[in-house]
């Protein structure tokens, strides 16, 4: 009597792993086909890029979870996913911060936001540095952040070129958008920036104001004790720049920004052959306040970059399709170049890699537990 | 103002060397012959009296089609007043010019000028930075003649492109010259603006491009209200 309860209970406990292991096995096979069926080198309107983001946390629970920290103006999700491993020592994991598409016409930015993430996840389990660094680390990358802005360009043709949010008038104006770029609370309102609201760098009505801009503020303020590192991606120039964006104003680490800057851009060089300049804003570019990559420096952040993709002219906003993979391809090694370097330095190489979770799977771990429990039941 | 020996890389010289790239654009450039900033590899300002300023460049101008980059000397003049005046600008690359563009030239003049219909395009390039193979020596055309605006609006706070061809329609002529009726959109890197110019040209290739008429099209703000309002 006793040998055939347990031999019940033990087959409702099969039952019921099989019925886990299917369910969790299904959403993973299905995220993973999805992901190697998504083509990085074409440009995704706004739905197809949340769906892809779903498929990524999916094909990877043990590399990828995703948040939504905040809501556009016009209340679409903010979402971003976190790339990370598990940390077996239980340290305190630091951070990289990557967001892309601030600016809506700037299309290569979120092609390379989804370029990035798609690269960590084809190449962890076969790179130890990587597996290493993702032990210590977690990337969160926002593809998206002016989703709005974004899905205006995707209209029609006339609103392709379109930069802003899409927030409406002022009380004192009559267009719409805010350049969020500017509305950082980082010197707001000084320099390089109208307050008149048809322009393209309107400020809008005081830092902060507007909900995109809030919502990463608001997310990475809470973290910004464990930040190295903040890359914001936008188009175009080939330029990598660093902070401040008021032309008296100079970061305290100024020279190691430059030979940072310098040994990515030197990296990126090697890929293509594209030239990237690297230096403040007011002295490549021109003088502005409100950015978040000023915003992120002045809160402490260490390394604080803006990256200017291709092209220098040519094309600028409407970069043929043709160009992504090569212009994703240099800017990876841009990005891993200043991540790598900001690792190195923080954890000075003293982290033994992990063995543990990594080479032995679920599945293994869940046969021998039958394995164990069935010699148990028959014995 | 930085005067005297400048970076480079910094945006004084850039900008000043993108006015050379659309000064040879309109002085020297085709359907087959277009021109890039490929470096700045020197220069120097200086406040000429009350009149205005002047750069000396050392650049790499690279010609886009045949894959050519040369180094060449460029003044350029930007003058100060009441008005707004355009710049002037003297450039020797000789070397550029040497590629032989006319059989080119000459067979894209007798397509356009022997068409059944007159032909238009628009977008070019695209939403997704496409452009039809057929449809190159429009966007190029494009590029010519609005060349001939960026240069005359050109100041030391602007930096400009030509971000899309939106429409162009050749028109028929009683003329040798083709003519065309233009609507394109440039790109101030400094403003980050958008600005819409219409114009009408000619071209032919013994004559190049001759603008007859420019307009600045008005920033139309009630075009940029969300779809479904009125």
């Amino acid at each position: 009597m006793e040998k055939i309860v347990k031999l019940w209970v033990f087959g409702l406990f099969l039952l019921i792993i099989c019925g886990l292991e299917t369910s969790r096995g299904h959403g993973l096979v299905e995220g993973l086909e999805s992901m190697r069926n998504y083509d990085y080198t074409k440009y995704h309107p706004m739905d197809e890029i949340y769906e892809w983001m779903k498929d990524v946390e999916r094909g990877n629970p043990e590399l990828v979870s995703s948040a939504v920290y905040g809501r556009t103006y016009e209340g679409r999700n903010i979402t971003l996913l976190k790339l990370g491993l598990k940390n077996m020592e239980a340290r305190e994991k630091k951070v990289i911060w990557m967001d892309c598409g601030i600016h809506a016409r700037e299309w290569i930015a979120p092609a390379f936001c989804q370029w990035f993430v798609k690269e960590i996840v084809n190449s962890y389990k076969t790179n130890k540095k990587l597996e290493r660094m993702l032990q210590n680390l977690d990337i969160y990358v926002t593809p998206v952040i002016n989703v709005d802005g974004y899905i205006f360009t995707w209209v029609n043709d006339t609103t392709r070129l379109w930069r802003k949010s899409r927030s409406p008038p002022p009380a004192s104006g009559s267009c719409y958008g805010v350049d969020l770029n500017r509305n950082f609370n980082a010197n707001w309102g000084t320099v390089g920036v109208s307050f008149d609201s048809c322009s393209n760098t309107y400020c809008g009505t005081s830092a902060g104001s507007e909900p995109e801009a809030k919502a990463v503020m608001a997310f990475v303020g809470k973290m910004v004790n464990q930040t190295l590192c903040f890359l914001t991606i936008h188009s175009a120039g080939q330029l990598i720049l660093l902070p401040y964006g008021h032309p008296q104003i100079s970061a305290p680490n100024y020279d190691e920004l430059i030979s940072v800057g310098e040994a990515a851009a030197g990296e990126m060089k090697k890929v293509h052959g594209m030239n990237y300049t690297v230096g403040t804003s007011p002295q490549i570019l021109y003088a502005n306040s409100g950015s978040s990559r000023d915003w992120a420096r002045l809160l402490g952040i260490p390394f604080s970059y803006t990256f200017e993709l291709r092209d220098k002219g040519e094309f600028s906003h409407l970069l043929p399709e043709d160009q992504i993979q090569p212009a994703c391809e240099e800017a990876y090694v841009g990005a891993l170049s200043i991540i790598t370097y900001v690792h190195d330095k923080t954890f000075n190489n003293s982290t033994l890699p992990n063995r543990g979770f990594s080479l032995v799977s679920k599945k293994a771990v869940w046969s021998t537990v039958m394995a164990v429990f069935l010699t148990g039941v028959l014995v | 103002m930085a005067t005297g020996e400048l970076n480079p890389n910094h945006y004084p010289a850039q900008r000043a060397a993108k006015v050379v790239q659309h000064y040879l654009t309109t002085r020297y450039g085709s359907p087959y012959r277009l021109f890039g900033v490929q470096k700045v590899h020197s220069g120097n300002a200086e406040d000429v009296a009350d009149t205005g300023r002047k750069y000396q460049l050392e650049i790499s101008v690279h010609e886009i089609i045949s894959n050519v980059t040369q180094t060449c000397s460029a003044e350029v003049f930007f003058p100060r007043g009441e008005t707004q005046s355009s710049p002037h600008v003297q450039a020797s690359c000789e070397e550029l010019l040497k590629t032989d563009t006319k059989a080119q030239e000459e067979a894209l003049y007798q397509q356009y000028k022997t068409n059944q219909g007159l032909l238009s395009s628009q977008r070019l390039p695209d939403s997704y930075g496409h452009i039809e193979p057929d449809m190159k020596p429009f966007w190029h055309l494009g590029i010519l003649a609005s060349s001939f605006i960026m240069l005359n609006e050109s100041t030391e706070n602007t930096l400009y492109n030509m971000a899309q061809v939106a429409n162009i329609t050749q028109l028929a002529t009683e003329n040798e010259q083709l003519k065309f009726d233009c609507h394109t959109l440039l790109h101030d890197m400094v403003s980050q603006e958008i600005i819409h110019w219409k114009m009408l040209f000619t071209w032919s290739p013994g004559e190049g491009v001759k603008v007859l008429q420019k307009e600045q099209l008005p920033h139309c703000h009630h075009c940029e209200k969300p779809p479904n309002t009125n």
